[in-house]
């Protein structure tokens, strides 16, 4: 079967499966006021009952509503429903699923609340309770927040037990024997006589099988898949170019285009001349879009040569013109009317602040999220309706823009989420979805992949904001006195829901997040957030503002650690109260060795943060080398409270450190004429296989909750080097990157 | 202008422009969509490919200069039932996290073992070093390319 082939045929797989008596098993239909979207795309006689196992003739087939961006969350939804149902793992199928508000995600607005992660008073978890309400009545299925873990880890063990009782029950009907004689392994119902009923002839009948509605969870005691590292469901895909990415959709008659808009973002196109390119043979059409135009053409290197040989005339961006002005309004964010918060006043700090005191100022760039995998998306509009693939993070919001910009009802369109070649915040955005469908609109009939160019992505991104801090501390008998922590940044929330739509009103927390819930306790100890107005736009980079503010206040720690004369392992052990975080900071003293001696040319810094409810430590060694500073080891400590796959969460961690030492090291986006200055890997170069170093990572479970793994690795792996390149070289990095300051080799 | 290459043994005869790069015919023509689209200019890659065993960049290969080399992509190199050594190593270690990159870090470093059967840590460094990876699979790479040596020397 061809390739295309193949690909319709994964479109309609709800369709196709519930031709062959395909059931859909979940749980709460009685709670869930979105309806099951598996019951639309079954034909009559079929039945379904919620949205999470599909079985049909072939298997079973578990929907992961999140999206699958290298995180390797489809694996481990997939084993939450999997150990419930007692199937196999190698008879594991996982799809994305269709769109719709009944996967919500309501652990994403659970730590909006204003308590810290580490606090479970009463108060605290009553409104972390009430959150999931409005995240309901949302209905956004997004991905992102390190949350997908924490959303799933009841549901879709539920979902599982669910369909296992129904199963169950099915069988004990069909054999007239008393369920509690019965027993599952491998995806079938076993008899006491040996009798073996595969779950794929039970299925239709189970859907007539009155469910639990409080279905029994098996004890951890009794888990085998989850706790196990297990091999991921798209490994073998991804290790022979047959994973299906955004870029990789061929249908038949399908055109490529590419788009150019204003690279001044936001400002309009004033003119534009296409002569030149609408005379190259194979070029269908310019297509306008707001801010600029897509050419379309029968193949996408075509599409990108077009694009080149189009002439712009761009109006100016609607911000300031370079780096150097957008700095200078940053620092003037700290001023009365511009404060957006203060989420931590402990003890008096201004009275405590008196004296000999340390005072320091901290900045960090601007940066691209970079993902491999530049952005696309493909459609088609046809015969009345809508159709998108394309890797994303929010699938209800695509069908939201699709519905409105064509005016068609909801209902009439259609996402199907493809492989994201990395996200990292990026495929939560709806910028490059809206051009594929408006170049589909025009193209009315004919299937068209939109592809960015690399210079496209890395010069219209949402970046993560240009930001700084103001700190002034006390030391006092070997411990901090006083700590006012003052951190500055454009709302990435205001951003980046504004573009969705919507406006959020109050204090963004993401201005704050990581700096004020930390578990220090000193004395004096106050964190204030202060607004940058609108500017550039902005967006959710992994780990959000804890990738800036871990930098500015485990910075500070270090500093006046160093200030009390104190080693900063024990300084920040004598000042934190919460166990797990305690805890981690032992574990990764213990396996890179602090304190032990090291050669006079290497040096090891440390730093601690703790975002989406997970305390990470991370030291980082480094040494002098002819040709600069090189890291030599790493390691990190982290706790999820409930570790689901530990091979996984390994990667996860070091995934999170590199991608932080590479924005720590090298990464900047510098803007003038409002025009970002870095477009390909050239001049915004991530780190490279030989810069990395051996990544030691411990897995522990102190913690109380289960926690998601994929951003917290991120925020202290840059305060961690920079800690060490002090430790080596007694120079202090306050700006990042850290490589306009020194070399590294 | 008809060009006929060779990809994965397979002859191919394509009516496109002879500077087109050979990645864009491959994805876009070919439709073999394993040899990924990363940077255009050489500085990630994602597009890695063999031309005669050897690891090229197919986004600066342009098609009117393959000739007669025999062109081998990650399609080529091994299917999901017929795994090459790289690719049991890389399923083994676990690597791939997006996985976007991998096909080109998995062609890279076949072409590394092709020549060098026992590659030190500094040779993969310097042989690895132009594959760009955002996920950070780094440190599972270097030891899945260790064993992959093995593997192949076991044959």
């Amino acid at each position: 079967m061809s390739r295309a082939g193949k690909i319709a045929r994964r479109s309609f797989l709800i369709g196709s499966a519930a031709i062959l008596g395909g059931v859909a098993f979940g749980w709460w239909r009685y709670a869930t006021p979105h309806g099951n979207p598996l019951e639309t795309a079954l034909p009559q006689g079929a039945a379904t009952l919620t949205p999470y196992v599909l079985i049909d003739a072939t298997g079973v087939t578990i929907i992961a509503p999140r999206a699958e961006m290298g995180q390797g969350i489809h694996s481990t939804l997939a084993a939450l429903v999997a150990e419930e149902m007692d199937l196999a793992w190698d008879q594991v199928r996982v799809i994305h699923g269709p769109a719709s508000p009944a996967y919500f995600n309501a652990a994403l607005l659970e730590e909006g609340v204003p308590f810290a992660p580490t606090d479970n008073s009463w108060m605290a978890e009553t409104l972390r309770g009430a959150m999931h309400i409005p995240a309901k009545f949302l209905g956004f299925q997004l991905t992102g927040g390190s949350s997908s873990v924490p959303d799933a880890y009841e549901k879709m063990r539920l979902a599982g037990a669910t369909a296992r009782a129904a199963l169950v029950g099915a069988a004990s009907q069909r054999l007239g024997v008393a369920e509690s004689a019965l027993r599952t392994e491998s995806g079938a119902v076993i008899a006491p006589d040996g009798t073996r009923l595969p779950y794929t002839e039970l299925a239709v009948a189970a859907a007539a099988v009155a469910l639990p509605r409080e279905p029994t969870l098996k004890p951890r005691a009794d888990w085998k898949l989850l706790g196990t590292s297990l091999p991921r469901t798209d490994m073998l895909a991804k290790s022979t170019g047959t994973a299906l990415f955004s870029a990789d959709l061929r249908l038949p008659g399908m055109l490529f285009a590419t788009a150019r808009t204003n690279p001044g973002l936001g400002g309009a196109m004033n003119s534009f001349d296409a002569t030149a390119a609408e005379a190259m043979p194979g070029v269908q059409r310019i297509v306008p879009l707001p801010g600029g135009v897509a050419v379309v053409a029968t193949n996408s290197w075509l599409a990108f040569q077009a694009a080149d040989a189009i002439t712009f005339d761009w109006a100016p961006a609607p911000y300031a013109a370079t780096s150097d002005a957008m700095a200078a309004d940053l620092a003037a964010t700290f001023t009365p009317d511009r404060q957006d918060g203060r989420p931590r006043d402990d003890g008096d700090v201004d009275a405590a602040l008196t004296g000999d005191l340390f005072s320091a100022e901290y900045t960090v760039p601007y940066l691209a999220h970079a993902a491999m995998e530049p952005l696309a998306a493909a459609a088609l509009v046809k015969d009345g309706r809508l159709q998108i693939w394309t890797g994303n993070q929010l699938p209800t919001q695509v069908i939201a823009v699709g519905a409105d910009l064509t005016g068609l009802p909801p209902e009439s369109v259609s996402v199907e989420t493809l492989m994201m070649g990395g996200a990292f915040g990026r495929r939560a955005e709806m910028d490059f979805i809206a051009q594929a469908i408006r170049i589909a609109m025009a193209m009315e009939g004919s299937p068209v992949l939109l592809s960015w160019t690399r210079e496209e992505d890395m010069t219209h991104d949402a970046y993560r904001p240009m930001a700084m801090a103001r700190v002034r501390g006390k030391v006092d008998g070997g411990r901090i006195e006083a700590l006012d922590l003052q951190l500055a940044a454009p709302s990435v929330i205001a951003s980046q829901m504004g573009r969705l739509g919507f406006s959020v009103p109050g204090p963004d927390a993401t201005i704050t997040q990581a700096g004020w819930e930390q578990p220090y306790r000193f004395a004096n100890y106050r964190v204030t957030g202060y607004r940058v107005p609108p500017g550039v736009p902005v967006g959710s980079w992994r780990s959000v503002g804890a990738s800036q503010n871990a930098f500015f206040q485990e910075s500070a720690i270090d500093e006046l650690a160093h200030l009390a004369g104190a080693d900063p392992l024990a300084f920040r052990l004598d000042q934190i109260d919460h166990d797990p975080s305690r805890k981690v900071l032992e574990a990764v003293a213990e396996m890179s060795g602090w304190g032990s001696p090291l050669p006079a040319d290497r040096a090891r810094g440390l730093a601690f943060c703790l975002s989406f409810g997970v305390p990470v430590a991370e030291v980082i060694e480094v040494a002098q080398t002819d040709g600069g500073i090189r890291m030599t080891g790493a390691w990190a400590a982290v706790d999820v409270g409930v570790a689901l796959d530990p091979l996984n969460i390994e990667a996860q961690v070091q995934g999170g450190m590199v991608y932080g030492l590479s924005a720590a090291i090298r990464g900047e986006i510098t803007f003038d004429g409002g025009v970002a200055q870095q477009a390909n890997f050239w001049d915004y170069e991530p780190l490279r296989l030989p810069q990395v170093p051996a990544i030691t990572v411990r897995v522990l479970e102190n913690a109380n909750k289960i926690r998601g793994i994929g951003e917290p690795g991120t925020p202290p792996a840059a305060p961690a080097l920079a800690n060490a390149i002090f430790a080596l070289t007694g120079q202090r990095i306050r700006a990042l990157p850290m490589g306009k300051s020194i070399s590294f080799a | 202008m008809a060009t006929t290459l060779t990809v994965n043994g397979t002859p191919h005869t394509v009516d496109l422009p002879p500077d087109m790069p050979l990645l864009w015919v491959l994805r876009d023509a070919l439709h073999l969509t394993g040899t990924k689209y990363g940077c255009g200019v050489a500085a990630c890659g994602a597009c890695t490919v063999h031309l005669d065993g050897v690891a090229v960049r197919s986004c600066q290969t342009a098609l009117g200069d393959v000739g007669t080399a025999q062109v081998t992509t990650i399609e080529g190199l091994g299917q999901p039932a017929t795994l090459h050594a790289v690719q049991a190593a890389w399923v083994e270690h676990q690597v791939a996290q997006c996985g976007y990159c991998q096909s080109g870090q998995i062609m890279q470093a076949a072409s590394l073992l092709a020549e060098n059967a026992t590659p030190t840590d500094a040779d993969i460094d310097a042989a690895m070093e132009g594959n760009l990876c955002r996920c950070g699979t780094y440190p599972r790479i270097r030891a899945a390319i260790h064993d992959a040596a093995k593997r192949l020397q076991e044959v």
